[in-house]
């Protein structure tokens, strides 16, 4: 990274209180004040969203693809973690 | 007699966001970074859409059938009401943002204080334009202080930035036999007022930022009677160009 650019952020909105925070995208800014200023103008200048999380990219942790079998696969096939027999609104597991 | 009176006050209020307005859209692209390119182009949008609703209002008060348009593109120079301030160039991103604090702070109180004018179109036109203008404020008086306590270089600009601005701020105050007239009607918030405030406001942001005031600098005006500083007919003629080139066109 260039070391003249500014620490990278992700951005987080929320459209509507209750709802959960999905991820935006991401900015440059060079501090927490202006990292919200510039998330607000860059994804919700259109009125995209009614609440804002800033986070320091560097402070995410992340799993890697080397995480992906141990991680996801156990999951596939053991038919009874999915509760299928039982209606669950707004759940899919198809 | 009002309605003249009237019609000259929005075309105040209405030009200054235009021109800064205009101001701002030439960062379109040029931006130091690419969110504060965006953020520019933001406030200017939000300019635009007060420019439009204070013209279109202007437009209705004459009585002559003029509309935003009209008022925009096929007005001279010395009909042009803005602030001196708001047609100075943008010089380099310091300037800009120091222009726009100064512009801002004023524009702030004055929608907060219009906002309970006896026009019910202004005073509705007011509280909806305060609700942006906090936020622009929060914006740039922010980069005033970060760049008068950056780097070297950055507070050095902001001190340019300083002395080449500041002698045009006493023509936002300027106070004409007119714009009397309304505040004694109250239809226009007492400048003296917004002066006071505007002034307490420079202070507290300029002293976080380690900037004085600049002292005994003679001010500029003339806004006021449509006399401008010669970069406003540059400006226009780039503003203005294809309407007049192409009247009535569309797309």
């Amino acid at each position: 990274m260039n070391s003249t650019e500014w620490p990278l952020w992700e951005v987080f909105t929320q459209k509507k209180s209750g709802l959960p925070f999905e991820h935006a995208g991401c900015i440059h800014a060079p501090d927490k004040e202006m990292a919200l200023l510039n998330a607000r103008d860059v994804y919700s200048r259109r009125n995209e969203a009614t609440c804002l999380w800033v986070v320091p990219s560097g402070a995410i942790v992340s799993s890697t693809p080397d995480d992906m079998g141990s991680f996801f696969e156990p999951a596939n096939d053991k038919i009874y973690r999915h509760p299928n027999f039982y209606k669950t609104p707004g759940a899919n597991f198809d | 007699m009002k309605n003249d009176a009237l019609f000259e006050y929005c075309l105040r209020l209405g030009d200054t966001s235009l021109i800064l307005s205009q101001r701002l859209g030439e960062w379109c692209g040029h931006g130091p970074i690419l969110e504060e390119d965006i953020a520019l182009t933001n406030i200017s949008l939000d300019l635009l859409g007060q420019a439009r609703s204070f013209l279109t209002y202007a437009g209705e008060t004459e009585g002559k059938g003029r509309n935003e348009d009209d008022l925009a593109f096929f007005r001279d120079e010395r009909e042009f009401r803005n602030f001196l301030l708001a047609e100075q160039p943008n010089g380099d991103f310091g300037v800009t943002l120091l222009r726009q604090f100064l512009i801002c702070t004023q524009q702030y109180f004055l929608y907060q204080e219009l906002s309970n004018s006896k026009d019910s179109s202004l005073s509705a036109l007011a509280a909806r334009s305060f609700k942006e203008t906090t936020y622009h404020l929060r914006h740039c008086s922010g980069w005033v202080q970060r760049l008068a306590t950056g780097t070297e270089e950055s507070r050095q600009r902001m001190l340019d930035a300083l002395d080449s601005l500041w002698r045009y701020t006493g023509d936002m105050f300027d106070t004409d036999e007119l714009e009397k007239g309304l505040i004694k009607s109250g239809i226009a918030p007492d400048t003296d007022l917004i002066r006071k405030k505007w002034d307490t406001r420079v202070r507290e942001v300029f002293s976080e930022a380690s900037l004085s005031i600049p002292e005994n600098v003679f001010q500029i005006t003339g806004s006021r009677q449509g006399r401008h500083t010669e970069h406003l007919g540059h400006l226009l003629a780039e503003m203005q160009v294809v309407p007049r080139s192409y009247p009535g066109a569309v797309w």
